[in-house]
């Protein structure tokens, strides 16, 4: 059998799998942000939260309650990794270090989850579960709302910039979205032989004669979320490579399956809120053909794969797993990279330099194909402003999207939007490869060596969370450096977007007609995705050629 | 060509390029260059630095082409502003308001200089109106050629719609009497002379939204070239400051930011060629982003007057019956239709030609008869609106038929207007003939404008004093989309207030005083220059040759603008696909040999390539600048068939041009010695 034959097969498969499922999905999502009823349990915790949840808030007062409930979860999140001695079911473990529970904090409540430690030897069980499990649900749950405003301020004629209920949305996309699709894909993956327990390390005497140990933890359960909600941070330092988080090439596919499958969905959803569905399609579609050319060239890269020692092996196989081949661990890669959850099933400094260049690359896009959950949608209308603004001038009128004008201040929004997270990346990047502190944790010199640290600034600033290995980062250095990149990268544009949200929610939705232009055809799609490539593409070529591409020439 | 050049230079002042950042960034690039340059000269850093300044000079030079083009108009309008001097009527406004005759009034000579807004001025024969004004008692014809180019004098009366003067033309008979409008300094020719030399120009909204984009752009770049000193520096290789700044200006969008402002400056040239005045760049704007046209029937859409297209006999008369009869009576009548019907019988070869006869009485219309005719020879024949020439024949005992009731409202219901025909021979009871098909004529090539605008998404709406069963006809003939029959202002305003609330952007031209509500309601409002001085204010254009028409093509001009924008900006952004592949091989060649595969174009040097790149991106705003401000080609279509194409001449052509160019022209440089 051919080795291309079952990367086609399982690409098929998840596609058959996400085509069958999104639109259903989205379905739900819509009803879900836009039902006026609240469920019971619902109301119980409004009313602890002491929160009007029938309010419609000002985006800045929503803005205002993004920030503010992050800022409590990152604090929260400090202190549980500051007190983690005194904690129960910390298997006796020490308190994070300053830098390093900074770090995690910001990782896990911007979406992110950059993992600077190993889980096993760092996090008890109590941090896993309350923290960063939890954080793991309401952070995605943040993007979706933010997200999910974006698409009502474009729905809504003169609102007066309201866009919607923070509180409401951010409560009903972790109990009626996440939490539900999180049970039932965590008993199915227990069944396929992931593990879920409280049990501390068990050591036990191997065949050989060896001791080895085991450990334990509810690891089914945050895997599921860990991909679903686009997070990223691993159970244990393997990540998805590790059989007790993800066991068998099916268990591989459920996975690849999950991180997709609300980034799709949220993306028809647009559609629906915004009351014409092609609009949505449109988006989908941009963001499909981003991922599956990614994830062609990944896989073309890991399975050409020049040189001497994988031909010999038959297969650029080191630091990959069996269990997968190159077919499952391009395809897992490219989701990965395309969304912004990080989770990783092979160590992606092993990556070929080709694909290592794609996985870098598809970051870089800003986590727009499909993106993170809400955060690739929002990040994706960015750019199909940006696109409007071009071609609406070509058509000879001021530039509209979805009968909103692009004016001066929507276009600045926009642009800033789109500079925020290069710059943080190249600065940051710069930064750390011009400082002793920077470069003593670099595992390789040359161009991988730039690699390794470009790669680790863009995972931070696009909040992906993944790693190209290779790099110490466990130092106060780069917990500090990676943890502002991840805090900037997540918030700053996030106000952009909820302002803009604002601005288009208080315009009144102008009628559309054969002179305006239409942005659900071929032709649009085309140039969105045109102009993600080139934008970025433009940004961080010159880098790029120093670094992957210089490599992968060689 | 050397007055361009030398605004050029001027404009190349740093304080002047504030509002070009763009620009400014080459400058400070320039700058730093040349103090590299003189400290360590080479054939390389000289051309470098010279290309630096040249594009910036090109790019200055771009704008001061486009504004040279209204100097000399702007010239010959000066000399409109010669001081003259005005003879003011010397009275109180008690005098003004109630003197029977304001001709008598004592006068005194002043300058024109020291006319303010409410004086009053007397003009006779050969003298030059002294400001602008309405007139108030007299008429006058008045040669008004030297503003709007039209050299076949106008009448302009008290009263009415046609009383507004212009300051500067000249009174060719009779005398008037004149109440100026406007302060020295704030006249419709300063205006002009403003606007054609762009001095008043601000940016207009969408020019100001891609300003900041391109602001955008160019702090991505800057931020590129600066985070990649350290990664060339751990990388090995020795970063040169001035191939970085070459780097920098190549990728930053240096086309659109130096043709941004010529195009918009152009576009308002193009506008004032076709002798229509914007009163702000934003109204040229607001045109290319109308949704709605709003004309008015007479006049743009027909040609005004009701022509006879058609007789109509009755059973039993002949064609050439009615046609004769009609001829007879029409002879002598002088208004349009009249004339039109006499025509009519000549075209058709109904009868021979005819004069009056001898001895013929005329029988004039009045409004109490209503109807018109002749008596010759004993035989009456009279022509009118049905119901009158019907009382007619029924006080002669003539008998009425059904079929002309039919024949009458079939030409009624097709927008046309029937006049019925009868004759009486001696003290026999009159006979009907036959009705004349009077017709208000649908001007040429309407149809296939208002086809145009219908594919570019706008929508055109008619409007008219007719009866709603004559409004449709004509404007089913005319293919407009809509029709407001029986309007009055307040319809107009209405119609108006209700598409804006739909979020439409709404263009009229109008020049009645009761035009003046709507005309500053709509979002592009044309004043016909034939105006009132009330129509003019409060519009934001107005049209000197007053042809309602042209509302269409102020449309396009917007549209053309806003294009000419896009496509240049897209053009620009597209080149610097290409100049990467020509300057980042070069730069890092030295310490990744294998990079020179990305060397696409196969250039000879490092050297080569990144000056081929810069002198590049410098001739591309030259050779640009005709395009910038001719404005690219404009054919109405739908937005979709539109960005089609032009995404694939100035988007897929933006990304092969520059690979060529470089091409050829670092065969060029690399026959240089030294570089």
């Amino acid at each position: 059998m051919s080795a291309v034959l079952p990367a086609v097969l399982q690409f098929g498969a998840l596609f058959a799998l996400l085509v069958l499922t999104v639109p259903v999905l989205s379905r739900y999502l819509a009803h879900v942000y836009t039902s006026p009823r609240h469920l019971a349990p619902e109301r119980v915790l409004y009313r602890v939260m002491g929160v009007d949840k029938d309010a419609d808030q000002h985006w800045r007062s929503y803005l205002a309650s993004v920030l503010g409930f992050s800022l409590v979860s990152l604090l929260v999140l400090y202190g549980l990794g500051r007190l983690q001695q005194h904690l129960p079911l910390s298997l006796g473990l020490p308190a994070l270090p300053a830098d390093g529970a900074f770090n995690t904090a910001v990782s896990f409540v911007t979406n992110t989850n950059w993992q600077w430690y190993s889980g096993e030897t760092t996090a008890g069980h109590l941090y896993q579960m309350s923290g960063l499990t939890v954080q793991n649900f309401v952070s995605g749950a943040v993007g979706m709302a933010v997200a999910i405003a974006f698409a009502r301020g474009l729905a809504r004629s003169s609102a007066a910039g309201h866009v919607g209920n923070f509180w409401v949305d951010l409560t009903r996309g972790c109990l009626r979205v996440l939490l539900p699709i999180s049970i039932v894909a965590a008993v199915t993956l227990v069944a396929l032989g992931a593990i879920q327990n409280f049990d501390a390390p068990h050591t036990i005497s191997t065949l050989a004669g060896a001791t080895q140990t085991l450990p334990g933890g509810p690891v089914a359960s945050q895997e599921v979320i860990k991909e679903l909600g686009t997070n990223g941070g691993g159970f244990f330092n393997a990540n998805s490579a590790h059989p007790f988080e993800n066991p068998v090439p099916l268990s591989n596919l459920l996975e690849i399956y999950l991180i997709l499958l609300i980034p799709f969905s949220i993306a028809l959803t647009f559609g629906r809120i915004v009351g014409d569905r092609r609009q949505g399609r449109a988006v989908a579609s941009v963001m499909a053909i981003l991922l599956t050319s990614a994830i062609g060239l990944l896989t073309w890269a890991e399975m050409a794969a020049p040189g001497t020692a994988p031909g010999l092996a038959g297969g650029a196989m080191e630091g990959k797993e069996i269990r997968f081949g190159e077919a499952g661990t391009a395809l897992f890669a490219g989701a990965t990279t395309g969304t912004s959850t990080g989770a990783v099933n092979s160590m992606h400094d092993s990556l070929t330099a080709p694909g290592g260049l794609v996985a870098m690359f598809n970051m870089q896009l800003g986590e727009i194909a499909p993106g993170g959950v809400g955060s690739g949608l929002y990040g994706m209308l960015m750019l199909a402003v940006v696109t409007v603004f071009l071609s609406g001038l070509m058509v000879g009128r001021t530039p509209e999207y979805l009968g909103k004008k692009i004016g001066k201040d929507e276009i600045t929004l926009v642009a800033l939007y789109v500079v925020t997270v290069p710059a943080v990346v190249l600065i940051a990047a710069a930064i750390a490869i011009s400082t002793d502190a920077g470069l003593a944790g670099l595992q390789e010199s040359g161009p991988h060596g730039l690699s390794e640290v470009l790669y680790a600034t863009t995972s931070a600033g696009n909040n992906n969370g993944s790693a190209f290995a290779g790099l110490s980062v466990a130092t106060p250095f780069y917990n500090t450096l990676l943890g502002m990149c991840m805090l900037i990268g997540r918030f700053l544009p996030i106000v952009f977007v909820l302002a803009l949200a604002g601005r288009f929610a208080s315009q009144r939705t102008l009628p559309s007609g054969t002179g305006s232009l239409p942005t659900h055809k071929p032709l649009f799609i085309t140039l969105l995705t045109g102009v993600a490539l080139v934008v970025v593409g433009l940004t961080f070529v010159p880098v790029l050629a120093l670094a992957p591409i210089a490599e992968a020439l060689q | 060509m050397t007055v361009p050049f030398r605004l050029a230079l001027a404009k190349m002042s740093p304080r002047q390029l504030l509002g070009n950042p763009v620009l400014l960034v080459v400058e400070i690039g320039a700058a730093i260059t040349t103090v590299v340059t003189i400290l360590d000269p080479s054939l390389f850093a000289v051309s470098i630095t010279a290309w630096l300044w040249l594009t910036v000079l090109f790019g200055t030079l771009a704008e001061a082409v486009a504004e040279g083009r209204g100097k000399a108009q702007a010239a010959s309008l000066r000399d409109l502003q010669q001081t003259t001097m005005a003879r003011r009527v010397n009275a109180s406004a008690d005098q003004l308001a109630h003197a029977g005759n304001l001709m008598v009034l004592p006068t005194e000579e002043v300058p024109s200089g020291s006319l303010r807004a409410g004086d009053v001025v007397v003009v006779e024969a050969g003298e030059r109106i002294p400001g602008d004004g309405d007139v108030i008692e007299g008429v006058a014809t008045v040669d008004e050629s030297a503003v709007t180019g039209e050299s076949a004098p106008v009448i302009r009366e008290s009263g009415g719609d046609r009383c507004a003067v212009t300051g500067g033309t000249v009174v060719l008979s009779d005398r008037i009497v004149v109440r100026i409008s406007s302060d020295p300094g704030h006249s419709f020719v300063d205006r002009m002379i403003a606007l054609v030399e762009g001095s008043e120009r601000q940016k207009t909204p969408n020019e100001v939204a891609l300003n900041i984009l391109l602001v955008s752009l160019t702090a991505i770049f800057v931020l590129v070239v600066v985070t990649l000193w350290p990664f060339m520096g751990y990388s090995g290789i020795e970063p040169s400051l001035l191939v970085m700044v070459a780097l920098l200006v190549c990728l930053i969008p240096t086309t659109i930011g130096a043709l941004l402002s010529a195009i918009g400056i152009a576009g308002m040239d193009r506008l004032v060629r076709r002798n229509v005045l914007a009163m702000s760049g934003r109204a040229v704007e607001a045109a290319g982003d109308v949704d709605i046209l709003l004309l008015d029937k007479t006049g743009t859409i027909t040609y005004g007057n009701r022509q006879a297209t058609e007789f109509l006999p009755l059973p039993g008369v002949t064609q050439v019956e009615v046609a004769r009869a009609a001829q007879l009576s029409s002879l002598a009548d002088e208004t349009p239709e009249g004339r039109s019907i006499v025509d009519l019988v000549r075209s058709r070869e109904l009868a021979d030609d005819a004069t009056v006869p001898e001895g013929a009485e005329l029988v004039q219309f009045t409004a109490t008869t209503r109807m018109s005719g002749i008596d010759v020879d004993g035989r009456s024949i009279r022509k009118g609106a049905g119901s009158a020439i019907a009382k007619w024949v029924h006080s002669t005992g003539g008998t009425l038929s059904d079929e002309l009731d039919a024949i009458v409202e079939h030409v009624s219901e097709s927008g046309g207007t029937p006049l019925v025909v009868a004759e009486q021979v001696g003290s026999q009871p009159a006979r009907l003939l036959g009705v004349i098909h009077l017709k208000d004529v649908v001007k040429e090539g309407m149809r296939e404008r208002f086809a145009e605008m219908r594919k570019m998404g706008i929508r055109t709406v008619m409007i008219t004093g007719d009866n709603a069963l004559t409004a449709k006809a004509i404007a089913a003939e005319a293919g407009v989309d809509d029709f407001l029959a029986e309007a009055t202002p307040e319809d107009k305003m209405a119609l108006i207030r209700k598409e804006q609330e739909g979020g439409r952007l709404v263009a009229m031209c109008g020049d009645g005083t009761n035009d003046a509500p709507a005309l500053a309601q709509a979002d592009v409002g044309v004043a016909m220059n034939t105006g009132t001085t009330a129509a003019k204010e409060a519009g934001n254009m107005v049209d000197l040759d007053s042809d309602p028409t042209k509302l269409i093509d102020i449309v396009e001009i917007g549209k053309q603008l806003l294009i000419t924008r896009g496509a240049l900006t897209t053009f620009s952004i597209a080149n610097d696909i290409a100049k990467y592949f020509a300057i980042l091989p070069a730069m890092f060649v030295v310490a990744f040999p294998q990079l020179d595969r990305l060397n696409l174009m196969g250039l000879s040097s490092p050297e080569s390539a990144i000056l081929s790149a810069v002198v590049f991106n410098a001739l591309i705003i030259v050779a640009l600048i005709p395009l910038a401000l001719r404005g690219v080609a404009y054919r109405p279509a739908a937005a979709e068939v539109l960005l089609r194409h032009n995404i694939l001449i100035y988007g897929v052509g933006g990304l092969i041009a520059p690979f060529l160019g470089i091409k050829v022209l670092d065969m060029v440089i690399s026959l240089l010695p030294g570089i």
